[in-house]
């Protein structure tokens, strides 16, 4: 091939991998959606995947969304001091909470703890054979290892958001009352009376949906990993990025359709 | 000639620019043992996991009693997975379960046979390869490499299969060891009668377990015959591999 062909050839082989790569994504991920809203399914295994990734993911949750109430209040505080405007630290905090952070908070901390958790454990499932045992004994690993996991996390992401939610902003009126001089009872009366119910559930609707990544990230790179620790591990990594990064990035998408239809 | 329980006619299978299988050709009868040998690389895992289904051939066919195993589908291959039973080299027993529940998988998920019936079943399996029910509670990670190898045979035989698969079954055990996991394979497949296919490199464990030895080489089956005829081959390669000899045909896969 001339020489001044090659650049070419190299960006057309990376474009058809990258189209390659993201055909097998899709594939993958709408079969284990289709395994998990058709029968049959595995009720034992989602039970204990929803206290694997509910219930054992409790405290992380609750931890990161009391220090980031507190912080987001400090701040909202300082800045909102330069406009005369501190009496909006409840109001800002709980909308900031409610509609963004809790879920956001939520999902990064269970793309780290959770979807990472899953790539190993299917990682090392896929490396000793274990998957290829599921198969043999004619229990589709979709249905009894995936589905369960997909099912879990959309039903307890949710659930992990309105804990988060209270924490965060709990978090935020013990600054307030402790630091900021506020009373607690205008406090919390000022948090109630400026949130409205399309808050939560905006917040509640982007939650299943990164759950949903969340699972499907662990899923697929697990069910992808190569032989060996470097295997498990990278696959590990590589769903925690990627489940990270579309979390951020479909809380954007989400956020933008929410403003869109006015909720 | 009865029809073989298993067929493999011209099975081909490539990964990227490397062919690994070249046409195999083999068929195994009911109630026999045919023992696949060959070196590290020559295609034994791959010729196994395409015989299971668990991959699909690029050219050639797989008959199971008859069925075309790359073409089943669904229930039809549930009912033909639910007459296979496999032993894998590692065991590949779930971390996550018990050893009962390991040995009563199919009963429970697929055949939805009730808990503690299930139970009780596993550990009547479980005795027959020597294993107390004391075991039956604890997890894989609790026992030994042989005994997993044991709870991988007990889950392999447990609904009574016509064909069983044995990869490198002595591989990682103690000389002892394996060759009490190799008397536990005879007796079991003698009290089913099914028909066994195992691949190895331990020949100890072939002379042991084979009614007829075939031997894979560079992906396709290049000998074939009694086990008691192995060491009479007059086929350099199988001489070679059966003496254990770095010299001769075969370049040690470094």
């Amino acid at each position: 091939m001339p020489l001044l062909l090659r650049p070419f050839q190299l960006l057309g082989s990376a474009v058809l991998g990258v189209l390659r790569a993201l055909g097998h994504l899709v594939m993958f991920c709408g079969s284990v959606l289709w395994s998990a809203i058709t029968p049959r399914w595995y009720f034992g295994e989602i039970g204990r995947q929803m206290v694997r990734i509910g219930f054992y993911s409790l405290p992380v949750v609750g931890l990161a969304a009391v220090f980031i109430g507190a912080a987001l209040a400090l701040n909202i505080y300082v800045g909102g001091a330069r406009f005369n405007a501190e009496q909006f630290v409840p109001t800002i905090v709980v909308l900031g909470i409610t509609r963004e952070l809790g879920p956001v908070i939520t999902g990064l901390m269970l793309a780290g703890r959770v979807s990472a958790g899953i790539a190993a454990e299917v990682g090392a499932m896929r490396v000793t054979e274990q998957i290829d045992a599921l198969t043999t004994l004619s229990a589709s690993p979709k249905r009894y290892l995936y589905a369960p996991r997909l099912i879990a996390a959309v039903l307890t992401l949710p659930l992990l958001v309105v804990v988060a939610d209270i924490i965060g902003v709990a978090g935020g009126w013990l600054v307030g009352v402790n630091s900021l001089g506020f009373d607690s009872v205008v406090y919390l009366r000022n948090t109630l009376d400026f949130l409205e119910m399309s808050d939560v559930t905006a917040g509640l609707i982007k939650s299943g949906v990164f759950g949903a990544i969340i699972a499907l990230m662990g899923c697929y790179y697990g069910d992808r990993s190569q032989a060996g620790a470097t295997g498990v591990g990278r696959a590990a990594t590589l769903s925690m990025v990627s489940a990270a990064v579309l979390v951020l990035a479909s809380n954007y998408v989400l956020s933008t359709l929410f403003v869109e239809f006015g909720l | 000639m009865s029809v073989p329980i298993l067929e493999l006619k011209g099975v081909e299978k490539r990964f990227g620019g490397n062919q690994v299988l070249r046409g195999v050709d083999l068929d195994v009868a009911s109630a026999t043992s045919l023992v696949v040998i060959g070196g590290s690389g020559s295609g034994k895992s791959v010729m196994l996991k395409n015989a299971l289904g668990l991959m699909i051939p690029d050219a050639g066919q797989i008959l199971f009693d008859g069925q075309d195993v790359t073409r089943s589908q669904g229930k039809d291959r549930d009912r033909m997975r639910a007459r296979i039973g496999m032993l894998f080299q590692s065991a590949a027993l779930f971390d996550s379960l018990r050893v009962w529940e390991n040995v009563a998988f199919r009963l429970v998920q697929v055949d939805r046979l009730r808990r503690k019936e299930a139970k009780a079943r596993a550990i009547e399996t479980l005795r027959k390869v020597r294993l107390g029910p004391d075991v039956a509670d604890l997890y894989p990670a609790e026992i030994s490499g042989g005994m997993q190898k044991r709870v991988g045979l007990a889950r392999a035989i447990i609904s009574q299969p016509e064909l069983i698969f044995f990869d490198e079954p002595t591989t990682g055990l103690d000389p002892i060891t394996a060759d009490a996991i190799n008397d536990l394979i005879v007796e079991q497949v003698e009290a089913l009668g099914a028909a066994t296919v195992s691949i190895t490199h331990d020949m100890a464990s072939a002379r042991k377990i084979a009614d007829e030895i075939a031997m894979l080489f560079e992906g396709k089956i290049i000998w074939r015959g009694a086990a008691s005829d192995v060491d009479v081959s007059g086929n350099p390669y199988v001489e070679q591999f059966v003496q254990g000899l770095a010299e001769g045909p075969i370049q040690p896969g470094f």
